[in-house]
């Protein structure tokens, strides 16, 4: 048993050390792809850190969003870049060096700041107890998925705004560019990976109820489809191709969860407090329309921009 | 106890594939030959780890869900290696004619 131990300790440190150097090497790398490239692998390992930590949803997360999807960001920004040189720093050296001096302060004065509060934390950081004795009460069974849509329901309201926030800003560049040629090899895989991606995409959302799961993780599963679609040559990505659609389609999620979150206001419950029977239901309906959101929010980014056919 | 026996002969087989094609990306000249040995070695490789996880599953929905994992697994590792193979072939192309 000690032995085990020891071997996932040395496993633990190996991960760190690993998560680390892939950090540092995607930063001072001088060629964007390999930036890049590193930067896909950093966040899986993360992932794999994530998930020795007993946190799947995070770990899910992190593999979907943040390898996944930030990678397919990156490398269609990369295909737009039309000057493919390295960085060369035009910066005065002085510059830089006060820029990393400054870094340096700011990271020493929060990591000051998180220590210090750190005893008074040691109470009340672990809320596992309390958020289990009142599971009962929020209509879902995984103790995750409760504090995300219900008792700290704010924070994903927040989080949907700021992607809506971010996808309009992004349609402010004006329109998509055409769409990828691409091989028959990768068109045909597509056709097969597109209904299973969706399906468990549905999946994922109604097993975010009792297990790892939800919203998120459902949505970057959704824009993986539209990425698919939009890289085997289908111009609009399998959006809808009517303008209101598409429109109706980003805000519905933050939209929904604040209309839900001001009805309950006004029929005498709080802003965001579902009654017990019912809960189960808000958070379904919220997190089904937040998926759609999530899903089309996150293809459009990866487009750049509003697609030709929307526009017409 | 017979089972966990064969898994982990099995994994440990899988992983001597994993290495060797590891090996062959590190240290072959040219690209298509370090994704020959690559997709080669890794495909056996993750063929022995499935196999020999496939000894520890619970029931059988689990295997099920384990074999559909590897196959998804298998047939996006073709492709991918297709892709890359047909992109550099086409830069090659392009070289000679522009040479």
């Amino acid at each position: 048993m000690n032995l085990l131990d020891g071997l996932w300790g040395i496993l633990d440190l190996l991960l760190v050390a690993v998560l680390l150097l892939l950090a540092m090497a995607a930063v001072l790398s001088s060629d964007r792809r390999r930036s890049m490239m590193l930067f896909i692998v950093f966040g899986l390992v993360l992932a794999l850190v994530w998930a020795r930590l007993h946190a799947p949803d995070i770990a899910l997360a992190e593999a979907a969003i943040g390898a996944g999807l930030g990678g397919a960001l990156l490398m269609a920004t990369l295909r737009r870049d039309t000057h493919q040189q390295t960085d060369q720093f035009p910066q005065h050296p002085v510059v830089l060096w006060g820029a990393g001096v400054l870094v340096m302060v700011l990271g020493t004065m929060i990591a000051w700041g998180l220590f210090s509060v750190l005893p008074t934390v040691e109470q009340t950081w672990r809320k596992g107890a309390a958020v289990d004795a009142q599971l009962a009460f929020s209509g879902v069974s995984h103790p995750v998925t409760a504090v995300l849509l219900n008792f700290r329901a704010w924070d994903t309201l927040l989080e949907l705004a700021v992607l809506l926030a971010a996808i309009l800003g992004i349609r402010a560049l004006g329109y998509v560019r055409s769409a990828y040629v691409t091989e028959v090899a990768f068109s045909q895989l597509a056709v097969w990976l597109v209904p299973l991606l969706i399906l468990m995409a549905g999946y994922v959302l109604w097993a975010g109820a009792h297990s790892p799961g939800g919203a998120f993780q459902a949505g970057a599963l959704l824009a993986g489809a539209g990425i698919l679609l939009r890289l085997a040559g289908y111009s609009h990505a399998g959006l809808p191709t009517t303008r209101w659609l598409v429109r109706l389609g980003l805000v519905v999620g933050t939209g929904v969860f604040l209309l839900v979150g001001l009805g309950l206001l006004g029929w005498g419950q709080g802003f965001l407090h579902y009654p017990v029977a019912y809960a189960k239901w808000w958070i379904l309906l919220i997190e089904m329309l937040a998926t759609v959101s999530i899903g089309m929010t996150l293809t459009l980014a990866f487009m750049g921009g509003i697609p030709q056919k929307e526009a017409a | 106890m017979i089972f966990d026996a064969l898994s982990v002969l099995l994994l440990l087989l899988g992983l001597f594939f994993f290495v060797s094609g590891l090996l062959g990306l590190w240290r072959f000249p040219d690209t298509f030959a370090r994704l020959h040995a690559l997709t080669k070695a890794d495909n056996l490789g993750l063929g022995l780890v499935m196999t020999g996880l496939l000894f520890q599953v619970p029931d059988v929905l689990w295997a099920i869900k384990f074999v559909l994992v590897w196959l998804l697994a298998l047939v996006a590792s073709a492709v991918n290696a297709h892709l890359i193979a047909v992109f550099l072939h086409r830069q090659q192309e392009g070289h000679d004619e522009s040479a």
